[in-house]
């Protein structure tokens, strides 16, 4: 089956800076696909080159289409049928319009006609009064914002979803009311998601599959279970020993903590991650390989296509457990 | 009785401004002129009378005459039409030029930067001498000085949007709008210029006061307007000869012209006040009445449920991790209160107590709007003016914090420690990081510099800083947000720590920096004995690090219990539905989050119930009625302010699960 959306050799340079270097994913169609990491790490990046709002060179297909090149009508086709919900629902709608325009922004062309009835079709569908169409989003909670966003971006009819950090801006007790509509829409509409957050928590909740980020670079993926459970990068070790957790007192256990807190990733050849690493050469010197050769090249061969040098390779483990494949 | 605890006076400044009627009615004025004055004085302005000419002001003629005999006071308000049509065609001029390249180069990158080279070189001329130089270029006359006041208004028009159309056009819903497939034309006239209209007009309507000045300027130097037509400045340049034999020829245009001026400067200024009202109208949410009641008036209702704290607090401290010693910091009955719109009040945290025992960790968690971070700062004296504290006690070791002094102050700044969210902003980008931890001590604690730099090193190091040395001599925005936040902590090191208040310290990182900095929080704790107030939003990072957590829901303390008494049996609605609404890595991925709609009520709103009944899903009629008081729940020290507490047999999610579209 044709992936929903396929990411190839992705890359994201401004200026000097790279900030997204060769990332390759697949998002199956009707799945949701986390993409998790620190700030930096090029989450955020990744999901606006998908959709368009930041220049890369690599390839982006949305089903059958090739989004790639921006000028050409397959392209913009192909943009079409892949919309954003933004992090922050105050700025992502214009303040001067009304929930009704702000929805109807996203019809295409041929339902303008039609206008009024698709509007209250979809503020019904993402669980909002029909009656909010005239107030203004200001007047409106931040719950409810970021719905008349969802709203907006479905009015176009879209095949695959980005979600950017959707609920990162929310409290608690509205965070939860976005994830189970976009877990429902996902349901009804056989919707396929980008999900990109930082809360691995939330990703665990959200997620079919998982791309850990670090650096600019997916350094594991596979399917959310067999990610948490069997994690291959000590990176994504460290982010789950993170995660805060009520009533377990983990955080100030020592488990997987960093070996530093260099913020830069380490310079020159050799892992981008070898400074923090808590299982490399900052405290084991037999690891003298993490800073001498990059472990990008080999990472097809490993569990999760992990990039590093001491992760399983795939048959090791298949033998052993039989573990899900990924992709 | 509550006592009110003096903050921090702010002078209060207020510009000395005409109300908005004089503009009105002066605007009026100049319209009827330049619209009926040349019907109703056309004649006499026009009609020569050598006999009478040159004549000083008297009653026949109020400024006298001209070297026609041509009545002056007549001719100045006929020049009216011309000189205010000239100015508003002369800044439509300029404006149309300066907003259509403005939004080019603000809306296009390539041609952004050259477009903005030549709008800065512009700029850096006079405007008076780029509309002398434009109106050579264009040939003298009215049409010709109208093209250059226009021209030199241009760039400052350009400047003016490209700014506002450069930050409007980075905006989430502009590119949410390119996502949707809108082209560059539709957006930047859907989204972007009526965004930045509001400021653009407000630009303009006191730009036609200047233009009015410009153009009486060319006219007066002989570049403007030419007879026999007339406006202000010919009128102005004509009299300024005469100015020592009659002196109202030329008093008379110059009035006008300063008049006009003003008018349109004040016309802009109020406009501007007005489109600033109405776009703040809209955030005091509910129309709820304020409290009738001041600070003083609520003494009875506080003082009850204070002494019935007071008789709590014994219990609770009975059961706390250190018995018997005297809390380190008490506060009873706070109160923070803020003038509100209209001459209301707004109380943004409306009754709050708490104590913290020596080297006990104490977590604040409450959504935002809860007022934790209002309570916070009011305790660590922070709360300016014209907001006010008020309180039955406030009291931090042996300070009485109601009634502080310059030496109460002193120990304040040395005992006390804050560390915030945003530790970017907290450190000063000028100064470098040595200096935020030596200058303190050399200044409060009248430490030698070489002693304070030790010191200061030592304490760098203390919270794991790495290359102390170096970072000595950077400045913040050399740091990461985690390293910043470690200087913070450092910097509350320099004094002697015995309250550690940390106001979402975290919320701003990425978990894995988060982590670190817990564990150093907990590492400072364990080192200094001190306490720990610590705040957030997030209930799992409380309750890694606390003893106690304090729940906050609009202003009030709604439940307060140990860590592993709160996590295991909740018994407020609102502490059941945060413990299960974020989902955590144990979460039943087939079942959707109990969750919660609506809102908080704002601190403008006065509720005589409990203030979470419209959104809790237990409440009864007597929930609205009546506030719940803070009171002994199960356990010794685990109190909560519910009619209708969640009981052992209810399933943590089961209260809270509402219909997804609840009520807003």
């Amino acid at each position: 089956m044709t992936p929903a959306l396929s990411v190839s050799d992705l890359t994201v340079r401004y200026g000097s800076v790279t900030a997204v270097r060769s990332v390759s994913f697949d998002l199956r169609a009707g799945s949701v696909l986390g993409l998790v990491g620190e700030s930096g790490s090029g989450k955020s990046t990744t999901a606006r080159a998908v959709v368009g709002l930041a220049p890369f060179t690599g390839t982006v297909r949305v089903g059958e289409r090739d989004a790639s090149s921006p000028r050409s009508r397959d392209a913009r086709e192909a943009r079409r049928r892949v919309q954003m919900v933004f992090q922050d629902s105050r700025s992502s709608l214009d303040p001067r319009f009304t929930v009704g325009q702000c929805v109807a922004e996203g019809l295409p062309a041929g339902e303008r006609r039609d206008q009024g009835r698709r509007v209250r079709e979809l503020l019904e569908l993402v669980s909002l009064d029909p009656a909010l169409v005239r107030n203004r989003p200001g007047q409106l909670s931040g719950g409810q914002r970021q719905r008349v966003a969802i709203a907006r971006a479905l009015a176009a009819r879209p095949e695959v979803l980005v979600a950017d950090e959707v609920t990162a801006s929310l409290d608690v007790s509205v965070q939860a009311v976005v994830l189970n509509l976009l877990r429902r829409l996902r349901a009804e509409l056989g919707l396929s998601m980008l999900f990109i957050s930082h809360n691995l928590a939330v990703v665990r909740y959200m997620c079919d599959d998982v791309a850990v980020m670090f650096n600019g670079r997916v350094v594991e993926q596979g399917g959310v279970d067999d990610i948490l459970a069997r994690a291959q990068h000590p990176y994504t070790r460290a982010l789950l020993a993170a995660v805060p957790e009520v009533g377990q007192r983990r955080l100030l256990s020592d488990a997987a903590i960093e070996a530093s807190t260099a913020a830069s990733p380490a310079p020159g050849p050799g892992c981008d991650y070898r400074l923090r690493c808590p299982v490399g050469p900052a405290v084991d010197p037999g690891r003298a390989i993490c800073t001498t050769d990059d472990p990008g090249p080999g990472a097809p061969e490993r569990v999760h296509a992990a990039v590093c040098h001491f992760a399983s390779t795939r048959q090791g483990t298949d033998a052993l457990a039989g573990s899900g494949e990924l992709r | 009785m509550s006592t009110t605890v003096p903050t921090r006076a702010a002078a209060r400044r207020r510009r000395v401004r005409l109300p908005g009627g004089v503009a009105l009615v002066l605007l009026l004025a100049f319209v009827f002129l330049s619209v009926a004055g040349p019907w109703i004085w056309g004649d006499a302005a026009g009609a020569t009378n050598v006999v009478d000419a040159n004549q000083a002001a008297s009653a026949k003629h109020w400024l006298g005459t001209d070297d026609l005999g041509r009545d002056l006071f007549a001719r100045t308000l006929v020049a009216t039409r011309s000189s205010l049509v000239l100015a508003v065609l002369a800044t439509v001029v300029g404006g149309v030029v300066g907003v259509a390249l403005g939004l080019l180069s603000g809306a296009s990158n390539r041609l952004g930067k050259v477009l903005g080279a030549v709008i800065n070189l512009l700029m850096a001329f006079p405007a008076l001498l780029l509309s002398i130089f434009f109106a050579v270029l264009f040939g003298i006359g009215s049409v010709g000085s109208v093209l250059a006041v226009g021209a030199s208004f241009a760039p400052g028009f350009a400047r003016i949007t490209q700014t506002l159309t450069a930050s409007a056009i980075s905006r989430d819903y502009v590119e949410a709008s390119r996502v949707l497939g809108k082209g560059p034309v539709t957006v930047v006239l859907r989204h972007v210029l009526p965004n930045i209209a509001e400021p653009v007009i407000l630009y303009t309507t006191i730009h036609i006061g200047t233009a009015i000045l410009a153009l009486s300027g060319l006219s007066f130097l002989g570049l403007g307007v030419q007879p026999p037509s007339y406006d202000w400045g010919r009128l102005l340049s004509d009299g300024l000869t005469r100015v020592y034999i009659t002196p109202t020829a030329a008093l008379g245009p110059a009035v006008a012209i300063v008049l006009a001026g003003l008018t349109f400067n004040m016309a802009g200024e109020h406009l501007s006040d007005l489109v600033g009202g109405r776009r703040s109208a809209p955030r005091q949410v509910d129309a709820a009445p304020a409290p009738a009641d001041g600070p003083g008036a609520t003494g009875t209702e506080t003082s009850s449920r204070g002494a019935h704290a007071e008789g709590l607090a014994d219990q609770a401290f009975g059961s706390s991790t250190a018995p018997a010693a005297r809390p380190l910091l008490e506060v009873r009955g706070l109160r923070v209160v803020y003038p509100g719109p209209d001459g209301g009040t707004v109380t943004p945290v409306r009754d709050v107590s708490f104590s913290v025992a020596p080297g006990e960790t104490v977590g604040i968690v409450g959504e935002s709007g809860s007022g934790k971070s209002m309570a916070t700062s009011a305790v660590a004296q922070l709360v300016e003016a014209p907001g006010s504290v008020h309180a039955e006690t406030l009291r931090f070791d042996d300070v009485d914090l109601t009634r502080r002094t310059k030496d109460d102050e002193r120990v304040l700044g040395r005992s006390m420690a804050m560390i915030f969210q945003d530790p970017g902003e907290a450190l000063n980008p000028a100064i470098k990081v040595g200096t935020h931890l030596v200058e303190p001590a050399v200044v409060h604690l009248h430490e030698d510099k070489p002693l304070a730099r030790r010191r200061a090193l030592d304490a760098l190091r203390a919270v794991a800083v790495n290359d102390p040395e170096r970072r000595f001599g950077q400045h913040q925005h050399e740091l990461s947000g985690g390293t910043k936040q470690r200087v913070c902590i450092a910097i509350g090191l320099m004094g002697e720590p015995r309250l550690l208040v940390a106001d979402e310290p975290t919320t701003a990182l990425d978990v894995t920096v988060q982590r670190q900095i817990l564990r150093l929080v907990a590492e400072v704790r364990d080192e200094t004995g001190a306490s720990v107030l610590f705040i957030s939003h997030d209930i799992a990072v409380v309750s890694e690090i606390s003893d106690r957590i304090l729940v906050m829901y609009a202003g009030f303390v709604v439940e307060e219990a140990s860590t592993e008494e709160l996590l295991a049996r909740p018994a407020h609605p609102y502490t059941g539905l945060l413990l299960a609404a974020s989902p955590d890595m144990a979460a039943d991925r087939s079942r959707p989050l109990p969750m919660l709609d609506g809102r908080m009520p704002g601190p403008g709103v006065d509720l005589p119930g409990c203030y979470f009944a419209d959104r809790c899903p237990r409440a009864e009629q007597d929930c609205r009625d009546q506030r719940p008081p803070l009171l002994q729940i199960g356990a010794p020290g685990h109190r909560a302010a519910c009619w209708h507490p969640l009981t052992a047999d209810d399933p943590v999610e089961a209260p809270a699960l509402v219909e997804e579209r609840a009520a807003s």
